[in-house]
């Protein structure tokens, strides 16, 4: 029985303070005693005088009478194969109703970090089926591709439709899926839940949930939970898995908050200095290792605060993750779906992942060409909101309307619409046919003769 | 040594008492024994950052001195390795704990079983001086490591000197005094390895990139930055120069960036070759591989440990290339010591000594006259992250004060998909002036004129365009369109440059030099046609034109070249 100890001498926000203890380690889970309810903390700072714990359910009903105890252990994951299929909280508790999870294995949630000599080179093609990802920003497995948002934007379809279409080509396997929610509302959960539900995806799932009425310390848990589950899932019981979480933005307002509580120096906008090394913490565990069969996917969701990709949240996001998809809310006025403006997202595994072998030969430049006019289109639109159009050399004319074209049937596509990657290049072909031959100065000719449409009957016949 | 105890816990950092350490010291803290370097004296207080985890490391536990600094062990078997920030093997992490990197680990930097034969280039009787050469391995197939007296030893008459198969620690020649030299030296991180004398940068470091290259050159020993936003291109900008550059050496520093880089390097490098001399690059590179999610105290200590590498092989006499990606990163290592140590923080939360730190790191680039007789040279390029892409935040900002070359990454032109996204006007090389005449002299009497009328070029169209902007690119006047058309050329035709190419991706200085040669000459023909009354539209749709957008995909261009001249020239000709 470990020692209980009442000697809190203060409580600050999520912090309380605890002094006389025995040495307690760094990180050590914590269990607080009040009334009938159990909490749970760990130690963020540790000396022979006083002991700094974070509370995860909140510090509210806390008071010096509650009673501390140190557990001598970090914060472990029970984890088994039953875990596939359930709801649970945002710290790991059941949450359908369940029983407990027997653990097979417990797990420390902290994640050590991948060796890098022993990662292997993400490049297995995914075809989501959405033109403006597998045509201009490919995605590769074990790869962590950001959706950056905003506020009433429909990113969570677009996350719901690649998690019900994302497969890799030529492999019948779908991917488990993780889902972490980090204080979204009921009502989105239930978003997701129902078409988990509708698809069967929920019995190759597992969903923790904590949620905007959920204590916000928790939040720092639920990623972790959830990667050390996907780890579980890739690593030991070779799942290739998707690990969607939403919304960012909310955790990191929760480092924050721990951060203020400390009294910490502030970084950029008050968040703490350390955010960058926290981030990356949780999104480096994507990839895959060699010699082992699954993988780990990552879909992180943010929404940028005033839509302003600058803020510190989608910055240090982009500057860690593998490129981002951007909703853009001018496309999503259009009437656009996905409202995805293709121009500032990226992915910079897409070149490993395309290409003959992956994808077809001329992958590479029939996205780089449509890249080029329709940012060039975009620009001419303001000149010509200036000017007119009749202002405009012919030339220009046509690429101005190929960017409009190309938001009309590149980018735009149903909810359920589910596109080939042969059939987002023929809509890509067919865009660029357009245009003059003499302007598709990033194609090799080799790629015109085999595939552009005034060819390509007389070259499939070869 | 003493043994301390611990006091405090907090993150990577830990106060302990008891200890005589200095400060940097290597201190191993807990019963597992984390490796730890001293960053803060106070009172009886050692403050110590610790470059592992220190989950569960409790008061009370003990902290092992170990009298020494930080060092990097110098000796063959150093090319080829991949390290973590504190020259760990990560192939050896591997075999010791899995796929994960656990904790308390200790790894020699080279192995020190392994035998090297070893030829003495002195004999006995010679007198030898520090930083002299003995003797010699062959350390890659097209590589010789030289076995060099240490800079701190005195040096003198050779006593004793062997050849054959040694081990780094077996003795291999003794002095006069009685010192004894072996294969390893092990040198202070933190310290910059001495030199006889620093030479001046007049010869070109070659990229192989047109914009680098052709604009905005390097110098061999020269400090390049490259700062940009998220998706600019400052890690593949780092990787194409690692490829390709002509040095002997390139040390890769992955400071605090992604696992999945590290890993495409490592599949990529032991394949390529290099384009001097058909090796596979592997063989002349060091990887130092500390990801964002591994320690930050190990990631400050990264730079040190690859910049000491780096001047070890310059000491050989050979030109070095270091890439930091990204100095941002470190700087940010430093910011969270620096906020965990509570001490006033300056500009953004960084420590005060920032721009001190990056300029003692930019000042230990260099060419230089060796103690060995020869010359060998470290240049560095080093990424920056800066917060939200803007250019005026402290690290950019102090870094620009120290670097030479400034390739300013513009996420307008990423928009476009123009890369590398360097921009030619707010970029600049300040070897400039220096370089020319050995471009002159080497590749041909017009580099530099040509590069001027290039500029010239951008510059007028840039000015133009936001007439444009105004009242649309028909309203100019004739030759004024003709620039225009001409700025989209060298834009697209020549600075564009994909680093995924299997032949663009690599341009040699002569195939830079003819392609903006060919560029230049079709504004001529144009100039002189719009003279005679030729309609505008008539000169931009020449086909030559176009034919010369793809001529830089070729290896073989030349005939390619000649041939789209030959093209051009009747095209014009007959024209009415
Ligand atoms: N020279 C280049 N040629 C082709 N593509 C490039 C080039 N430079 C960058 N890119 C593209 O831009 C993406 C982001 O580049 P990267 O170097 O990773 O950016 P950063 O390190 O600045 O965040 C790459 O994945 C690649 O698709
Ligand atoms: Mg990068």
């Amino acid at each position: 029985m470990t020692k209980e100890y009442k000697t809190i001498t203060e409580i600050s926000g999520p912090l309380i303070f605890v002094e006389k203890t025995e040495p307690v380690g760094y990180n050590e889970l914590v269990e607080i005693r009040t009334g009938g309810e159990l909490k749970r903390g760990q130690v963020l700072d540790t000396s022979d005088e006083i002991v700094v714990i974070q509370v995860f359910e909140g510090t509210g009903g806390l008071s010096k009478e509650s009673a501390v105890s140190f557990t001598g252990d970090v914060i472990k994951m029970p984890l088994s194969p039953g875990i596939v299929g359930r709801v649970l909280s945002g710290s790991g508790r059941p949450r359908d109703g369940g029983p407990e999870i027997v653990p097979e294995v417990l797990r420390d949630i902290a994640g050590a970090a991948i060796n890098p000599a022993s990662r292997e080179k993400p490049r297995a093609f995914i075809q989501t089926g959405i033109s403006t990802i597998d045509g201009t920003n490919t995605l590769v497995r074990g790869q962590k591709l950001p959706i950056f948002s905003g506020a009433g934007l429909p990113h969570n379809d677009v996350a719901l439709q690649i998690a019900r279409q994302a497969k890799a080509l030529g492999e019948a396997e779908s991917f488990a899926v993780i889902f972490c929610a980090m204080g979204i509302t009921n009502e989105e959960a239930q978003h997701f839940l129902a078409d988990f539900e509708r698809t069967g995806a929920l019995e190759r799932a597992v969903v923790f949930l904590n949620l905007a009425d959920d204590p916000a310390v928790e939040r720092i848990l639920t990623p972790r939970l959830g990667l050390t589950t996907a780890e579980y899932l890739a690593f030991d019981l070779d799942m290739h898995v998707l690990i969607i979480y939403t919304d960012m933005t909310n955790y990191c307002e929760s480092l924050r908050q721990m951060g203020a509580a400390r009294e910490e120096v502030p970084g950029r906008r008050g968040y703490p200095g350390y955010m960058y090394t926290d981030l990356a913490i949780q999104y480096e565990r994507a990839g895959i290792i060699r010699g082992k069969k699954g993988s780990i996917t990552q879909f992180p969701i943010l929404t940028m605060p005033g839509d302003d990709i600058t803020h510190p949240i989608p910055d240090l996001s982009g500057y860690i993750t593998e490129g981002q998809i951007i909703i853009s809310r001018e496309l999503h006025r259009k009437g656009i779906y996905p409202p995805v403006d293709i121009r500032p997202s990226l992915s910079r595994l897409m070149n490993s992942g395309i290409g003959k072998g992956h994808t077809r030969e001329d992958h590479r430049a029939v996205s780089d060409q449509l890249y080029a006019y329709y940012a060039e289109g975009n620009d001419l639109r303001g000149l010509a909101a200036i000017v007119g159009k009749e202002a405009l050399s012919e030339r220009d004319k046509l690429v101005l309307e190929f960017a409009d074209k190309f938001e009309k049937r590149f980018v735009n596509q149903g909810r359920d619409e589910d596109r080939s990657i042969f059939d987002t290049l023929q809509i890509g072909w067919d865009l660029l046919a357009d245009l003059p031959e003499a302007m598709l100065t990033r194609i090799d000719d080799k790629y015109i003769k085999a595939y552009h449409p005034k060819y390509a009957a007389s070259a499939a016949k070869k | 040594m003493e043994v301390g105890k611990v006091k405090r816990v907090a993150g990577p950092l830990v106060q302990a008492v008891g200890l005589k350490s200095s400060m940097y010291d290597l201190v191993l803290v807990g019963e597992e024994g984390l490796m730890s370097e001293v960053i803060g004296i106070s009172g009886n207080k050692h403050i110590i950052q610790v470059y592992e985890d220190t989950g569960g490391v409790r008061p009370g536990e003990p902290v092992k001195e170990t009298g020494a600094p930080l060092v990097a062990q110098l000796g063959p078997g150093i090319l080829t390795q991949i390290y973590d920030g504190i020259q760990r093997p990560l192939p050896k992490l591997a075999e010791m704990s899995g796929d994960f990197i656990s904790r308390g680990l200790f790894v020699d930097g080279i192995d020190h079983k392994k035998k090297w034969e070893f030829k003495p280039v002195v004999k006995k009787g010679d007198v030898v001086k520090p930083g002299q050469a003995i003797g010699e391995v062959q350390e890659q197939l097209l590589i010789k490591h030289k076995i060099m007296v240490p800079p701190k030893m005195k040096g003198g008459a050779i006593k004793e000197i062997y050849s054959g198969n040694f081990n780094v620690d077996e003795t291999v020649a003794v002095l006069e005094d009685g010192s004894k030299i072996t294969m390893v030296q092990k040198w202070p991180v933190r310290q910059a390895r001495p030199v006889a004398e620093k030479l001046a940068p007049t010869i070109p470091l070659r990229t192989g990139q047109r914009v680098v290259d052709g604009f905005f050159s390097l110098a061999k020993g020269g400090t390049a930055a490259i700062p940009g936003g998220f998706g600019t291109g400052k890690t593949v900008m780092q990787q194409t120069l690692s490829k390709w550059a002509d040095v002997d050496i390139v040390i890769y520093v992955g400071c605090g960036e992604r696992g999945n880089e590290m890993a495409d390097l490592l599949h990529e490098f032991p394949e390529l070759q290099d384009p001097r001399t058909g090796r596979p690059l592997m063989e002349r590179s060091i990887v130092y591989a500390n990801t964002s999610n591994m320690p930050v105290a190990a990631r400050e200590a990264s730079i040190y440990t690859g910049m000491t590498t780096a001047e070890y092989y310059r000491d050989m006499g050979y030109d070095c290339l270091m890439t930091a990606d990204s100095t941002s990163r470190w700087a940010e290592a430093m910011r969270e010591m620096g906020s965990r140590l509570e001490e006033m923080p300056g500009e953004e939360g960084y420590p005060a000594y920032l721009g001190a730190r990056l300029a003692d790191f930019y000042e230990r680039a260099g060419r230089a006259e060796v103690l060995n007789g020869g010359q060998g040279s470290v240049s560095i390029v080093g990424a920056v992250s800066p917060a939200g892409g803007d250019f005026t935040e402290p690290v950019t900002q102090n870094t620009l004060r120290m670097v030479k070359v400034f390739w300013a990454l513009d996420s307008k032109l990423t928009q476009r998909r123009h890369f590398p996204s360097i921009n030619w006007l707010d970029s600049y090389s300040l070897y400039d002036q220096t370089l020319e005449p050995w471009f002159v002299e080497n590749v041909s009497p017009d580099w530099n004129k040509n590069k001027r009328r290039a500029m010239a070029i951008l510059q007028e169209n840039a000015e133009l365009e936001e007439i444009v902007m105004l009242v649309g690119s028909d309203a100019l006047p004739e030759d004024q369109q003709i620039t225009l058309e001409v700025a989209r050329m060298i834009i697209n035709f020549w600075l564009a440059q994909s680093a995924f190419h299997p032949v663009d991706t690599f341009a040699p200085y002569k195939k830079q030099f003819d392609l903006l040669a060919a560029i230049l000459k079709f504004r001529d023909y144009a100039f002189e046609a719009v003279q005679k009354g030729i309609p505008v539209a008539a000169i931009t749709s020449v086909p030559s034109k176009d034919a010369l957008a793809k001529v830089r995909l070729e290896a073989e261009y030349e005939p390619i070249l000649a041939k789209v001249m030959a093209q051009m020239d009747s095209e014009f000709k007959a024209l009415k």
